[in-house]
């Protein structure tokens, strides 16, 4: 598999502020990749970089090959991804057929199945002024641009931010329906459910830097709470060892979140003698959390 | 015919796509000869990924208890292949074992053994 996005050491700062500090990305071709971050983690940063929206301070990227900070090279790039921004903009004064219409007219792999399925599936009514649109039906409208282009990668932006679950579960459908068709699909999210449902890998960023990049089934494979009770009261320090990334302790009992090498992990905690442990697999918001709230 | 996995459950999908299909097959809602659906559509029908899918089936392929019939789909495969790896794999030890004892009987060494062996792996695997 080839990587369709590669970042090496990216950063983007705003004044003093560092918005992305030194980010390695790699997506691979085909893939379904989630970036997942809080808000102000320094995904829309990294997306509007990518999409040489903004300038990199310092490092570089790759899109299908192409340097993200050349200006030449960002207008290839540009023409071969669809992007959905998180504000969904639009030309308001167009109806939905008039700027269906229009951006039909700049791609040549236009899908035109795609645009009458959707066009009735979100029940987008053609003759309304988009500013006339709900919120919901704009991020729908949007989400239509973006899917008929045709294009090898579709980066989305919290692409169902104030969508119904019904509206959802479409969006869902479709992304899975073009990656099954060869698109590489990169998207952030705060749904982390709906993430973990259709991507097979992900990206955590906190505070500007990549703090997880595993294929999904992996972190789930290996992610594990451990969670024991002790017959005497515990201390955080007993638990240092290597896979281990949190540890909370209340009195006797601990919980530990491990990213590997459970076994081993286990056994430790056998030795310091406790009474019971439960060992636990962890959904993605649970390993979310641990990650972004595991301030070193 | 296949439920939604629960993405939030902590199995990976795939463990639990695979035991919908090996479940299905066990109570017989599926038979040998049956065809799987495509991988777009089950992806679609399930709203997973269609890696996952075609992660499940390579899977159930490797285990005997698919076969991909390219161009044509996933069918269940017929109860006489659908052997276990675990079963094929002691099978062949057992026969490495005897065949090992046999040369050892015409009065080869360890070291000739290894030797034959790698060239003919080596051979056997660059053709390839």
């Amino acid at each position: 598999m080839a990587a369709i996005i590669e970042t090496h050491e990216l950063k983007k700062d705003y004044g003093k502020h560092q918005a992305v500090r030194g980010l390695n990305l790699s997506v691979q071709a085909g893939s379904v990749c989630a970036f997942l971050g809080q808000n102000g983690a320094g995904k829309s940063s990294t997306i509007k970089m990518l999409l040489g929206m903004v300038h990199p301070t310092s490092g570089a990227g790759r899109v299908f090959g192409h340097n993200i900070d050349n200006e030449k090279e960002s207008l290839l790039i540009r023409q071969r991804v669809a992007f959905v921004a998180e504000d969904k903009r639009l030309y308001d004064y167009m109806t939905v057929e008039q700027i269906v219409r229009f951006t039909r007219s700049f791609f040549p792999h236009w899908n035109h199945d795609l645009e009458h399925r959707l066009l009735d599936q979100f029940e987008l009514p053609p003759d309304r002024k988009v500013r006339q649109l709900s919120k919901g039906m704009r991020t729908k409208l949007a989400l239509l641009l973006g899917f008929a282009r045709g294009c090898e990668l579709l980066i989305l932006d919290e692409p169902t931010e104030g969508l119904d679950p019904v509206a959802i579960e479409d969006v869902l459908q479709i992304v899975v329906s073009l990656a099954a068709q060869g698109t590489t699909v990169f998207f952030s999210s705060h749904q982390i459910a709906e993430v973990e449902q259709v991507a097979d890998h992900v990206l955590m960023i906190d505070r500007g830097k990549l703090v997880l990049d595993a294929p999904m089934d992996q972190v789930k494979e290996q992610y594990r709470q451990i969670l024991a009770v002790f017959p005497e009261p515990v201390e955080a320090r007993d638990f240092h060892l290597p896979g281990i990334e949190t540890v909370r302790t209340e009195g006797r009992t601990v919980s530990l979140v491990a990213s590997h090498n459970v076994d081993s992990i286990v056994e430790h905690v056998r030795m310091l003698r406790a009474g019971s442990i439960d060992v636990v697999p962890l959904s993605l918001k649970e390993i979310f959390l641990g990650k972004v709230r595991a301030r070193p | 015919m296949f439920r939604k996995p629960n993405p939030s459950s902590g199995v990976p999908i795939y463990v639990q796509l695979k035991e919908q299909i090996r479940h299905a097959i066990e109570t017989g809602a599926l038979v040998p000869g049956d065809q799987l659906p495509g991988i777009r559509s089950l992806a679609e029908t399930l709203i997973i990924n269609p890696n996952t899918v075609i992660k499940v089936y390579r899977d159930l392929e490797q285990e005997g208890v698919l076969e991909i019939r390219h161009g044509l789909g996933a069918f269940i495969a017929s109860r006489r292949r659908r052997r276990s790896k675990t079963e094929e794999l002691r099978d062949a030890q057992r026969q490495v074992r005897e065949f090992l004892e046999a040369l050892k009987q015409q009065g080869l060494d360890e070291g000739e053994i290894r030797r034959l062996f790698e060239a003919e792996l080596a051979e056997e695997f660059q053709r390839r």
